[in-house]
């Protein structure tokens, strides 16, 4: 493990993780939480959990933002509260 | 309320960073999953199983029936979204909620061509990773995951009608309940042949297998097989249930 990549990677995560909260547009809500599924396969990568990395970038980061934003285009792109 | 929701928050992040430095460190070769399993699954794997990649081996032998009910998640978590979503003519006579006039989608020719094109390499790369999972990273969920994926560009750029005009929306589940049956297939029939459930090793007699060992290897790949239909499958049932709100007409 680099420590100053880990440093960066992690600090990116929780970024995206508290944008993803806090972001008025549900769109945009989905498209952070595909950039962080991408980052925490970055981490795996780093971590030398290459299947974990492949399973994190195909299902958290592909197929399951695919999900959030057809059911996005479905309902409303506004958050109530 | 939210000040006070803050505060737990707060309270359990600081309990969970506290408690984490009692974890071993990453990769301490001295933590009891180091000292115990794990060098057994390093040296043995591979003569054990003739599975390179321990991952895969642990994943789909030693710890196969994990896996099994892992395939019977997924495959329940299709099988509610179609429930809930599906149209049928009894929700539609309770009222469903009437459908907006959704604006028009323009379809694109660059985008449909270059889908039609890349689609049938996406699904090669597919059953190489389905196929390789032995060797390098990669086995039935993410192979499975990437063949359901190349149907969902095709409906995107396209619309659904064009992925279940060639393949019907009964055959699409049928292939789903196929692959976890070829997975407990797979260990009944170890039964049958007197070893344990999912236990590879007794297929040898009817395998092309020389010894047992191989006989795991081709084991593994039949349930591999088994859950990338499932998870195809159900990755295409649940992309076309909330992309056209159940009615299977358009998509997006």
């Amino acid at each position: 493990m680099i420590w100053q990549f880990d440093l960066v990677i992690l600090v990116l995560v929780v970024i995206c993780a508290i944008a993803a909260i806090h972001v008025r547009d549900l769109l945009s809500a989905a498209i952070i939480l595909g950039a962080y599924s991408f980052l925490m396969c970055l981490l795996w990568t780093e971590m030398a959990a290459v299947d974990v990395a492949f399973t994190e970038a195909a299902v958290g980061a592909g197929v399951s933002t695919v999900f959030f934003v057809a059911a996005v285009f479905r309902t409303t792109r506004r958050t109530k509260d | 309320m939210k000040i006070l929701c803050f505060i737990a928050v707060v309270i359990t992040g600081i309990l969970l960073v506290i408690a984490a430095d009692d974890f071993p460190d990453w990769g301490d070769p001295q933590s009891p999953a180091s000292t115990h399993l794990s060098p057994h699954y390093i040296t043995e794997a591979v003569n054990e199983t003739k599975v390179p990649n321990i991952v895969t081996a642990v994943l789909a032998d030693y710890r196969g029936f994990d896996t099994m009910f892992e395939t019977a998640v997924i495959f329940t978590a299709g099988i509610a979204v179609i429930f809930v979503l599906r149209s049928t003519a009894r929700k539609r006579k309770a009222g469903a909620p009437e459908e907006r006039a959704s604006e028009v989608v323009r379809q694109d020719i660059i985008v449909q061509n270059v889908a039609r094109i890349v689609f049938p390499f996406i699904q090669l790369f597919a059953l190489y990773v389905v196929m390789h999972g032995h060797h390098s990273p990669g086995g039935g969920f993410q192979g499975g995951v990437m063949l359901g994926a190349s149907f969902i560009l095709l409906a995107i750029s396209y619309n659904l009608g064009k992925i279940f005009s060639r393949m019907s929306e009964r055959t699409s589940i049928l292939q789903g309940n196929i692959g976890v049956l070829v997975y407990a297939g797979i260990g009944v029939f170890s039964l049958l042949v007197g070893a344990n459930f999912l236990d590879y090793g007794g297929l040898a007699a009817i395998l092309p297998a020389s010894e047992d060992a191989m006989a795991h290897s081709h084991g593994m790949l039949g349930i591999e097989i088994g859950v990338a239909l499932a998870v195809m499958a159900i990755m295409v049932a649940i992309y076309a249930n909330l992309s056209s709100r159940g009615k299977y007409d358009k998509g997006l």
